[in-house]
């Protein structure tokens, strides 16, 4: 799978997560999973989940696919996929890498300041072990592969 | 912390309420992990604790055995938002480690990188998570609807901090073209010089937005902070300095341990900042730094200051939101004042020797002092690491104005009063973990 460049159909994934935060690194693993897979580098990008720098960086872009860690209460490596056109995602849903004013905060407002992708889609793992240290666990280890099957999915379904 | 004993009159004969105790799951808009608990008696605060999770006794772990090269990208992964800072505490102790010192040329690309920091770090913080607590908005999305052009200027000034640590690190979040010695690739002159325009844009921004807070009111709340910050001869400190207080201290960065001491608090992971002397708490951060260091901002810096509502020490922490966009002001006018006279480093990274040694680093995060101290073994390897990041510093001093705010507000409502908790602990952006947005409550009134 590959970013196609033009006016049209640019795509930008985002994997949201610390590497070192065990399954909060789930959103840079599924990058490294499509990187691996042959997927267009420039089109893939590691972010900490600050919600300012999330703005910044879907800025320009059409299509846009977040991947990140939840904490929603749902069972560990349940994979949960989200489109922004349906509206804001719960407060508390997705844990943030970096500060408070994370991701739903940072859909919400980029809405109100006409500063949304055309299509922007959130693919969540719920996760079970956010503590210090590498490595997922098991549960979402496994799910990994569905993540990726469900970005590129929508990926393919992008304009 | 220690309890504040009842009032006198006030015995324990004194009708006693059931508790009340309120959570509040999260901590909003706070950088990280963290608790609070308070407990009241007959309207007299008898306990606080404020606790934090840091993750640096795990970098510390982590680094013992790696090289020494490995130390600023490691530890850069303390902090999301303050990479630099790390990155450079962990470079200048490896230097000094190793016995060498970058050239000036580098120590200027370097500053400026900083300052791209500073700027991303303060903007944020100051318009997305501080601002919506004056004007009594919930979140940043609350204030988008009410300015949105306050809102557009703070993206666009942080875009700016991220642009400055993308063209000089490589990279905006976790550079990659830092090194101990300096840097993989200077960037050309041209590639500084062309943000010129968007710094003129930003010096005006940071003007305005920091005009615009200081219309906003205060809450009546003052102390006399003893201020904890790095000093240089030459320029408002923020990558090098020796260490001076508010009360006659100046020592080098290597005897901040003979000062000052972290003490292992039971109720947090966090070692408590003291001074040794007589234990008492004390500040870093915007702050402690425009306390100390105040004649050493430029002179339209100072107009700035002066504009908002600052002519003297600060005393009151909620006023650290206007320091933030003051620094932010000044970080944007260095950087103005270093692209214009830049020209690349030539060679990028001086020579790094290996050797057994042992070194200290201390820079101005954005939220304060940040040191580090490695020892090495003759292959360079790390043998012990010492981190001291800024908000572990600052923990006894936001308890403390924290007991000083709950006895001030103690009539209010448990709902304000939480508010009142949340927003006097947002004063001190406190970075408090990597990873995590949870932060406990807990107020039990007996």
């Amino acid at each position: 799978m590959s970013g196609r460049s033009g006016v049209s159909g640019r795509i930008l994934i985002i994997g949201i997560g610390h590497r070192l935060r065990r399954d909060d690194g789930v959103g840079p693993i599924v990058l490294d999973r499509l990187r691996a897979g042959g997927a267009d580098g420039p089109c893939l990008l590691e972010l900490g989940g600050e919600g300012a720098g999330l703005i910044e960086a879907w800025d320009g872009w059409d299509g846009v696919i977040v991947v990140d860690a939840m904490r929603s209460g749902r069972p560990p490596g349940t994979v949960v996929c989200l489109d922004a056109a349906d509206g804001d995602i719960p407060a508390g849903t997705f844990r943030s890498s970096s500060h408070q004013f994370g991701l739903a905060d940072a859909i919400a407002v980029a809405r109100t300041l006409g500063r949304l992708p055309r299509s922007l889609r959130v693919v969540g793992v719920e996760g079970e072990c956010f503590g210090f240290g590498e490595g997922l666990t098991p549960a979402v280890a496994t799910a990994v592969e569905a993540v990726v099957a469900q970005v590129q999915a929508a990926a393919a379904c992008l304009p | 912390m220690t309890a504040t004993k009842a009032r006198p009159g006030q015995t324990g004969g004194a009708k006693a309420a059931a508790p009340r105790v309120i959570k509040v799951d999260a901590l909003a808009r706070v950088e990280g992990e963290g608790a609070l608990y308070v407990r009241v008696r007959d309207g007299v605060v008898q306990d606080i604790k404020f606790k934090i999770f840091e993750p640096p006794r795990f970098f510390e772990a982590f680094l013992e055995g790696r090289f020494h090269a490995e130390a600023p990208d490691i530890t850069a992964r303390i902090c999301g938002i303050c990479p630099i800072a790390y990155i450079m505490g962990a470079s200048h102790a490896m230097e000094a480690a190793l016995g060498i010192r970058t050239t000036e040329a580098i120590e200027r690309l370097r500053r400026i990188l900083y300052c791209g920091e500073w700027i991303q770090s303060h903007v944020l913080h100051a318009a997305m998570l501080h601002a919506p607590d004056f004007l009594e908005l919930d979140d940043a999305l609350q204030l988008a609807k009410a300015n949105p052009a306050a809102v557009t200027d703070a993206l666009r000034l942080k875009k700016l901090g991220n642009t400055l640590m993308e063209v000089v690190g490589g990279r905006s979040v976790h550079p990659v073209n830092t090194r101990v010695g300096g840097f993989y690739k200077a960037p050309k002159r041209t590639a500084l010089t062309d943000l010129l325009p968007e710094l003129r844009w930003g010096l005006e921004a940071a003007d305005r937005l920091a005009r615009l807070f200081g219309t906003f009111d205060f809450p009546r709340f003052e102390d006399d902070y003893l201020s904890l910050s790095l000093r240089h001869p030459d320029v408002y400190a923020i990558d090098r300095g020796r260490l001076v207080d508010s009360r006659g201290l100046d020592i080098p960065i290597e005897e901040f341990p003979e000062h000052f001491d972290e003490e292992h608090v039971a109720h947090s992971n966090a070692l408590h900042g003291v001074r040794k002397a007589d234990d008492v708490p004390y500040l870093v951060g915007p702050i402690a730094r425009f306390n100390n260091n105040f004649d050493q901002l430029s002179e339209d810096a100072r107009g700035v200051a002066r504009a908002c509502g600052l002519d003297g020490p600060v005393r009151n922490p909620f006023k650290s939101i206007l320091v933030r966009m003051v620094e932010t002001f000044y970080a944007v006018e260095e950087v103005i004042r270093l692209v214009e006279a830049y020209q690349p480093p030539d060679p990028p990274a001086i020579e790094v020797p290996v050797r057994a040694g042992e070194g200290t680093g201390c820079t101005e995060a954005p939220r304060g002092l940040c040191w580090h101290r490695y020892s090495l073994d003759t292959e360079g390897r790390i043998l012990k690491a010492r981190i001291v990041p800024p908000t572990a510093q600052n923990q006894p001093r936001i308890e403390r104005d924290l007991l000083g705010v709950v006895e001030t507000h103690i009539q209010l409502e448990d709902e304000a009063l939480k508010w009142r908790c949340e927003q006097a602990i947002r004063n001190y952006d406190p970075c408090i973990s990597c990873a995590t947005h949870f932060l406990d409550l807990t107020i039990v009134r007996e």
